[in-house]
């Protein structure tokens, strides 16, 4: 569903992507392991067309995306999760929803508001409240379901469980658990392998702006040597 | 180790509200010199408004703040700061645009109050301390690079080194390892520990990443709406159910004491959602 | 009673169109996070369009009031292709060469203006249908003014609804936190912004056009609105449509009734309660703390480095031919020669507070105005001699910087540079309406060097010393401590704060020192001119200036002393042809497209490194 090659790409001086190469199946929840400064967001932000590619290709349902817009790559499906969440902070929670609505797409599961609402409960209750005064977990939970109102067929979910307290992160893998059953496609990057461990089908590991490792989850729980050469040290 | 006669920071009914809410509520603690204590909680516990007290950034509602029997509530940051209270951030600050070492002379400069020196290179200024203070924390060798190149490990040790310019006797760190790889997390935080030790600096620090609190700190402290909640060793917070329910978790999350591999990324930038 | 309420009425309706323009600066601000200095030029273009169409279509009330939303709509069109043709293309470029951007916008629709509508000031015809008055407390009110203060209020909530109750709206505000966001959620940022501008421009327009009944058409009113505007802006809080309002007609007000007591003082009372405000609401009234902006994407400014050799030859090399010159060239050259060593001090200057404080003054000609005219009233008043007025005229301008700065330095970024410039805009309006002491537009006229110094040569010399000397010494502050907290401040303010510095003050000392040394700058040039006239602190001035640093480049220290030769250069040439203010604004804004780092900064990247000492970034 979502192919990455050969992609190169700089951004700023020191995060330089070399040769990055995925592959993410229409269903899978696929981890993108790697410590920080890695090249974990890069390679999100430039699959998503916010950083330029030098070179390398991006398809998304059999369509090259690479140097396209950010705008029309998530029209084309792909939704975005950033990694600092961006929440709009002056507007409310419905109008943080309405920013993130397009129209409905066939392939992908369909959200609504109310739909929304019984996966994530907790904005429910606070419609109306402006995006700045809500928790660090409340707003991650809302910078998720506001990438899902555009119907995204695939979603890039950077770094969901950070600089949340251990027990909001728990609630958080159960609600990603959801989002998977749906049959919504994720590629989540994550330093927390604990985390990934709970939701992935299979993982790469990237260090130094390359793919170093690619296994499933289970054989990387198998794997100390490489667990230790890329996670730990 | 609690009750000490003479401690370096002791704080007293410290409390502060916005529109009625209570963001810290009540709070009293000692710190022992060469202490280090270690503030957790859920984001919005009031950790940050505390600090925010502790060095004056924020006039407290009510309570006292002594550093060495002297009052610091009322005082401005920079008064803090002379009195000997360093800082560090959650995020990296640092000059960009200068070397490692003016970014250490910067700091000195101001400690021996030269900043409005109009002659003098700035580079002469106490060259050799900076050179000093670098070695401490193992950053001679690139003082000549400039801080906008550097690594983010690196510019984590910059900044200690940049908080130790001025002698302090207690250092507030906000989440010290946040934003670092797993071992770079216990490195920074070991050389953090060796030199607070040889210097009998006392080190407050939030943090959430607990196998760095739970392998780093003397004492715990859990602060929830703004009330401390528990209090005591690493081991005994760790097994009390309250903070268990209120922070920890099931603790699948994290690693357990065999394995502290991979951890919880810290708070690296939470949003300005703290209360 | 009602002759007041008469006032406060006309008050009201003169606020109108100031928030018209006002508000729609603040809504393309918070959208393209640009100033559009041409702001002001909409404003006139829709007045000037306004008047032709009326002039055309007279018959009727519909032909004014079709005429005045055509008009609207028009320049909300130009202002839509400006912004599809130049400013996305500068979207990413630094803030301030948005900035002198759209100065080169100003410029080219003013000598454009000049070429279809002439230099005469035009009249309008009163608006049919409103052209009466009414009688209100015994007081004739002009029912056109009864329209405009109804219009008001009617226009900011229709804004209202726009932004809170539509889609459109919302994703305008969604962008005007944080555009990139936007576009990952699917919305194409491109016609946001083209649309936003289409806005913008047209609320400029229309306020031009609803003008046209109750002042005449002319060339000034573009510098005279955007000033005003700024001011508008930062007292009602950038951002906030609301505060614009409010703002609007405190000002309005205060014009109507400060014209009452004695005219001068309107200004007066402007700087008072813009300080006011400014004191208790940084943010201006209605606005919010600017959120900590995200860390600049750039790359961050190399270390500072000593002068490696072969640079300190070439200084040296510049020097020794500057002091041959006079045994080569003619007086001509000394003079040409005399303005560029006046500009690089007065460059280097603004330079200081700009490149390394990151404070960009939109009005530094203010403390090059106050010297020179400093100088001259010492000369005309306490006739002075020239050798005291060389160092009390800079105090002068120091201690003009010094009350100024303090406000400055209360905010950052843009309001910093629409701060400052209102504050020189006051300034030169002292100058320009207090005619008994300054001789107004006439200027003051006859301040010589002293006898010693009246040969060009002797000058030239002295020139050469004081400038170059002011320069030399603004370097060695700028290695200095002094000058490396000022740097440390533009880097972090966090850090420096938790350093112990007063950041602030810092700012605040080198606001005050480098006004002193455009003082400088000043001094010499009146006595090189033997006269000096507003112009000397009006807003061209400033952004030469400006220019001047940009086309140098900001991070490179030798820098202002090219860019203002290049401009001084450039100006003699271009300013003996028909509509050089085209042609000026054209190369500025050829310059920004092209060659964002400047000329000097282009140049540095071609040289090998160990010439500059500079060190190899990887």
């Amino acid at each position: 569903m979502l192919d990455v090659a050969d992609l190169h790409s700089h951004y700023g001086r020191a995060h330089i992507l070399a040769d990055v190469t995925l592959h993410v199946g229409r269903g899978e929840v696929v981890a993108l392991l790697g410590r920080n400064g890695a090249g974990k967001s890069t390679t999100f932000k430039t699959i998503m067309g916010l950083v330029k590619p030098t070179s390398g290709s991006v398809m998304f349902n059999g369509e090259t995306i690479s140097g396209a817009g950010s705008h029309t790559i998530c029209q084309k499906g792909l939704g975005y999760v950033p990694e600092d969440r961006r929440i709009f902070t002056d507007l409310t929670v419905m109008e943080n929803l309405e920013v993130g609505r397009q129209p409905e797409r066939e392939g992908a599961p369909a959200w609504t508001v109310e739909k929304l609402f019984s996966v994530f409960p907790n904005l429910a209750e606070m419609r109306n409240r402006p995006g700045g005064r809500m928790s660090g977990g409340e707003q991650q939970m809302l910078t998720i379901a506001r990438t899902l109102m555009g119907h995204p067929s695939a979603i890039l979910l950077d770094e969901p469980s950070e600089g949340l307290a251990p027990v909001i992160v728990e609630q958080m893998a159960q609600t990603i658990g959801a989002l998977k059953s749906e049959g919504l496609t994720v590629l989540l990057s994550e330093q927390n392998l604990h985390f990934a461990t709970l939701l992935a089908d299979r993982a790469y590991i990237i260090e130094k702006g390359r793919i170093r490792y690619e296994g499933t989850m289970a054989d990387l729980a198998a794997d100390e040597e490489v667990r230790a050469a890329y996670l730990t040290v | 180790m609690t009750n000490v006669s003479n401690p370096v920071l002791a704080v007293r009914g410290l409390s502060k509200s916005f529109g009625g809410v209570h963001a810290v509520a009540d709070v009293n603690f000692f710190l022992d010199a060469g202490e280090l204590l270690a503030l957790i909680g859920p984001n919005g516990a009031g950790k940050t408004t505390c600090f925010n007290m502790l060095n004056g950034q924020l006039p407290p509602d009510a309570g006292s703040v002594k550093l060495q029997g002297r009052e610091l509530v009322g005082m401005t940051p920079r008064q803090v700061w002379r009195l000997g209270v360093g800082r560090t951030f959650q995020i990296t600050a640092t000059f960009a645009s200068m070397t490692v070492r003016e970014n250490v002379q910067m700091a000195l400069i101001s400690h021996h109050k030269r900043i409005r020196a109009l002659w003098r290179r700035t580079g002469d200024h106490y060259a050799d301390e900076a050179l000093a203070l670098l070695d401490r924390v193992g950053m001679a060798e690139q003082a000549e690079r400039a801080c906008g190149v550097l690594a983010y490990g690196d510019l984590k040790r910059v900044e200690l080194a940049v908080a130790l310019a001025n002698e302090p006797q207690l250092l507030l760190m906000d989440e010290p390892t946040a934003g670092m790889a797993p071992q770079e997390r216990i490195d920074l935080m070991a050389l953090t520990a060796g030199i607070v030790r040889e210097r009998s600096i006392s080190v407050l620090f939030t943090e959430h990443d607990m196998d760095v609190v739970f392998a780093h700190s003397d004492r715990v402290m859990v602060l929830n709406r703004g009330e401390l909640v528990a209090e005591g060793s690493p081991a005994a917070v760790r097994a009390d159910p309250l903070v268990q329910e209120i922070y920890l978790g099931a603790g699948s999350t994290f690693g357990s004491d065999e394995q502290p591999a991979a951890t919880t990324t810290a708070d690296a930038a939470a949003g300005g959602t703290h209360a | 009673m009602g002759f007041y309420f008469a006032q406060f009425l006309t008050g009201l309706a003169s606020a109108a169109s100031l928030f018209l323009v006002a508000s729609g600066l603040s809504i393309i601000f918070g959208v393209t996070r640009i100033v559009n200095f041409a702001h002001g030029s909409f404003y006139m273009l829709g007045a000037y369009l306004a008047y032709t169409l009326v002039d055309a279509w007279q018959a009727g009330p519909f032909g004014f009031w079709g005429a005045v939303i055509i008009a609207a709509v028009a320049v909300g069109f130009i202002g839509a292709a400006i912004e599809f043709l130049l400013l996305r293309r500068i979207y990413h470029a630094p803030e301030m060469f948005q900035l002198v951007a759209t100065f080169g916008v100003v410029l080219v629709i003013q000598d454009l203006t000049l070429m279809i509508w002439g230099a005469e000031d035009l009249v309008g015809p009163r608006a049919p249908g409103l052209d009466g008055a009414v009688e209100i407390f015994g007081e004739l009110v002009p029912e056109y003014d009864l329209a405009l203060i109804v219009l008001g209020p009617a226009v900011l909530g229709g804004l209202w609804l726009l932004f809170n109750r539509t889609r459109w709206g919302t994703l305008v505000r969604a962008a005007t936190q944080d555009r990139e966001m936007v576009g990952a959620l699917g919305v194409n940022q491109s016609w946001l912004f083209t649309g936003v501008f289409f806005l913008g421009s047209l609320l400029a327009g229309l306020g031009g056009a609803l003008q046209v009944p109750r002042e005449a058409v002319s060339l000034l009113m573009d510098l005279n609105i955007i000033a005003e505007a700024f001011v508008v802006v930062v007292i009602g809080g950038m951002g906030s449509i609301p505060g614009a309002f409010l703002a609007a007609v405190l000002l309005g007000e205060m014009n109507a009734f400060g014209i009452l007591i004695f005219p001068q003082i309107t200004l007066v009372m402007m700087f008072l309660v813009m300080a006011v405000v400014l004191v208790v609401r940084p943010w201006g009234l209605l606005g919010k703390a600017e959120a900590a902006a995200r860390p600049p994407s750039g790359a961050a400014e190399p270390p500072l480095r000593v002068a490696g050799g072969m640079m300190r030859w070439l200084a040296m090399g510049g020097l020794a031919v500057l002091l041959l010159l006079p045994f080569l060239t003619d007086e001509f050259t000394l003079v040409l020669l005399i303005d560029i060593m006046v500009f690089a001090l007065f460059a280097a200057s603004l330079h200081f507070i700009m490149g390394a404080g990151g404070m960009v003054s939109f009005g530094h000609a203010a403390y090059f105005g106050l010297g020179a005219y400093g100088a001259a009233l010492l000369i005309k008043f306490l006739s002075m001699p020239m050798e005291l007025t060389l160092i009390l005229a800079p105090v002068i301008a120091g201690i003009g910087a010094l009350a100024f700065g303090w406000f400055c330095v209360r905010l950052s970024g843009v309001y910093l540079a629409m701060l400052s410039m209102a504050f020189a805009q006051i300034a030169w309006s002292v100058v320009f309406q207090w005619y008994e002491v300054t001789g107004g537009d006439d200027g003051l006229l006859g301040i010589w060097p002293s006898e010693w110094a009246s040969d060009k040569t002797v000058f030239y010399y002295l020139t050469i010393a004081v400038c170059g000397g002011g320069i030399w010494a603004l370097r060695r502050i700028l290695f200095a401590p002094f000058g490396y907290t000022l740097r440390a401040g533009r880097d972090s303010a966090l850090r420096v704060d938790a350093i112990g510095i007063d950041l602030r003050r810092h700012q605040w000392f080198s606001f005050a020192l480098a006004g002193m040394f455009a003082g400088i700058a000043g001094t010499i040039y009146v006595f090189s001119k033997g006269s000096v006239f507003p112009d000397e602190m009006s807003i061209p001035r400033s952004v030469d200036g400006l220019i001047m640093v940009l086309l140098g480049g900001v991070q490179t220290v030798a820098g202002p002393v090219v860019g203002a030769a290049s401009l001084t250069l450039l100006e003699d040439f271009i300013s003996r042809l028909d509509y050089w203010r085209m042609m000026l604004g054209a190369v500025v804004i050829a310059i920004v497209v092209a060659a964002p780092q400047g000329i000097a900064g282009a140049f540095l990247q071609l040289i090998p490194a160990r010439w500059t000492g500079r060190e190899e970034t990887a």
